[in-house]
């Protein structure tokens, strides 16, 4: 094999992988927040007592975890555009994650608000709380703690699924290395830079959700259980 | 304006719609095989092997697989080979879903109930045989239902072998769209036939899980 790893030429384009990087910093942290709190209300809504609104919640996250996040983009940022809105391809970019993060969030959540007891729900109105507060403190506070770490692994897959955007315009860091390969022709050097920084990010994420977690459920920490 | 989506479109797409399913076929043995060696690796005796599989899984999770998609093309390119789009496609998604087959059945294997584990070894069996007639057969169980929710996975990855240049799905799609330019109809149609292929899948995986949840209720009892 005589191919020489050229990587002074890649690794000189520095400024654009870390910009690169922010931008699909910000995408994920935006996407994360947004797509929370839209995966609970649907959760939430899944288990209300309408039954167009469970019908309208199942429609949703089915047809969003059986179509690909490539074609969603699509749909989206094409969507947007049919509408006659011209919107900034980042808006559209996070719109399309928080749409698919959404709809998975949502279903690891029903799986923790499904976890919680019977009993607890009992003792609560037993000592007449109310149903926000029983929604708050007995149901939605212990479900999140459950399904913490199913909700961190996928957060990070969403981090890594950001990289998609790319193919909408979104100048994240799967785009800048397609933009420093083809301004110094070694595309392999390009994304082999790009995947490290990929699984720099992972880490720190991982990391980052572990001490999130130590930090918000106080509880949990108290009891000793691990992340 | 041009043509409008026709007939003749959607042929097109379900053409795609053929190769995703290939493309899926394709990964899913390929990865399944490795992915399977991944597992063993795992859960094996041999401690430094044991090391070399987990950094391997931990490689290909910490990644996208768009960048893995792109390594694979440019990095065959660059070692002097041609390689197809298919071939490009093919191999990516086989080295993706290897490393997350591999932790699914890695984690099914190991909640094979530790008494499994100790009875064979009291028999006493080799290591081979606990592994193929006591372990195995009873993680396949365990193991069916997420393998066929994972295999939805992978037909919705395989859209990624678009930016290859693969003509599945997606990239089909981004062809007539390129043609008639009326993207919203092509790529909603896109969605659908994608929805279709995967949500059978979805509800066979949730079915088989209740029946599983079910015997093992009974077990239990």
């Amino acid at each position: 094999m005589g191919y020489q790893f050229e990587f002074a030429d890649v690794l000189a384009q520095w400024p654009l992988f870390l910009g690169g990087a922010w931008l699909t910093i910000q995408l994920s942290i935006l996407a994360i927040v947004f797509g929370l709190v839209i995966g609970t209300l649907t959760a939430i809504g899944r288990r209300s007592d309408s039954r167009w609104l469970v019908r309208l919640c199942g429609i949703y996250v089915e047809s969003v975890r059986n179509t690909p996040l490539l074609v969603q983009i699509f749909v989206v940022y094409f969507g947007f555009a049919g509408l006659g809105w011209r919107v900034p391809v980042f808006v559209a970019a996070v719109a399309a994650l928080v749409i698919n993060l959404g709809a998975y969030t949502s279903e690891i959540v029903r799986a923790g608000m499904d976890a919680i007891h019977r009993g607890q729900i009992e003792a609560a109105e037993c000592l007449a709380l109310t149903r926000s507060q029983i929604y708050w403190h007995v149901v939605l506070v212990p479900a999140f703690e459950k399904v913490y770490p199913a909700l961190a692994s996928q957060f990070v897959l969403l981090m890594l699924a950001s990289s998609i955007t790319s193919q909408i315009g979104a100048e994240e860091l799967t785009a800048v290395a397609s933009r420093v390969q083809s301004e110094t022709y070694r595309s392999f050097e390009a994304y082999l830079v790009v995947a490290l920084l990929y699984l720099l990010l992972s880490y720190v994420a991982r990391a980052g959700f572990w001490g999130v977690g130590l930090l918000v459920f106080k509880r949990r920490r108290k009891l000793g259980t691990l992340l | 304006m041009g043509a409008s989506f026709s007939t003749t479109h959607l042929e097109f797409l379900l053409l795609g719609a053929l190769w995703t399913v290939a493309l899926t076929l394709i990964a899913f043995v390929g990865g399944g095989l490795v992915g399977f060696a991944v597992a063993l690796t795992r859960v094996s005796g041999f401690g430094p092997l044991r090391w070399l599989a987990a950094a391997y899984v931990m490689l290909i999770q910490g990644t996208p697989l768009l960048v893995l998609m792109f390594l694979m093309y440019f990095g065959v390119a660059m070692a002097g080979m041609e390689l197809s789009p298919l071939a490009a496609a093919g191999l990516s998604l086989t080295i993706y879903v290897s490393a997350y087959l591999g932790e699914i059945w890695r984690g099914c294997i190991e909640s094979v109930p530790r008494t499994q584990w100790e009875a064979a070894e009291c028999i006493p069996l080799t290591r081979l045989q606990r592994m193929q007639l006591v372990i195995l057969p009873q993680a396949f169980r365990i193991a069916t239902p997420p393998t066929v929710g994972f295999m939805v996975q992978i037909v919705k990855n395989s859209s990624l072998a678009s930016v290859v240049g693969f003509v599945e799905l997606t990239r089909a799609g981004q062809l007539v769209n390129n043609s008639i330019f009326d993207p919203l109809p092509v790529f909603l149609s896109v969605a659908v036939i994608y929805f279709v292929l995967c949500y059978p899948l979805s509800w066979w995986s949730r079915k088989i899980e209740a029946r599983l949840g079910v015997h093992v209720r009974l077990q239990a009892q």
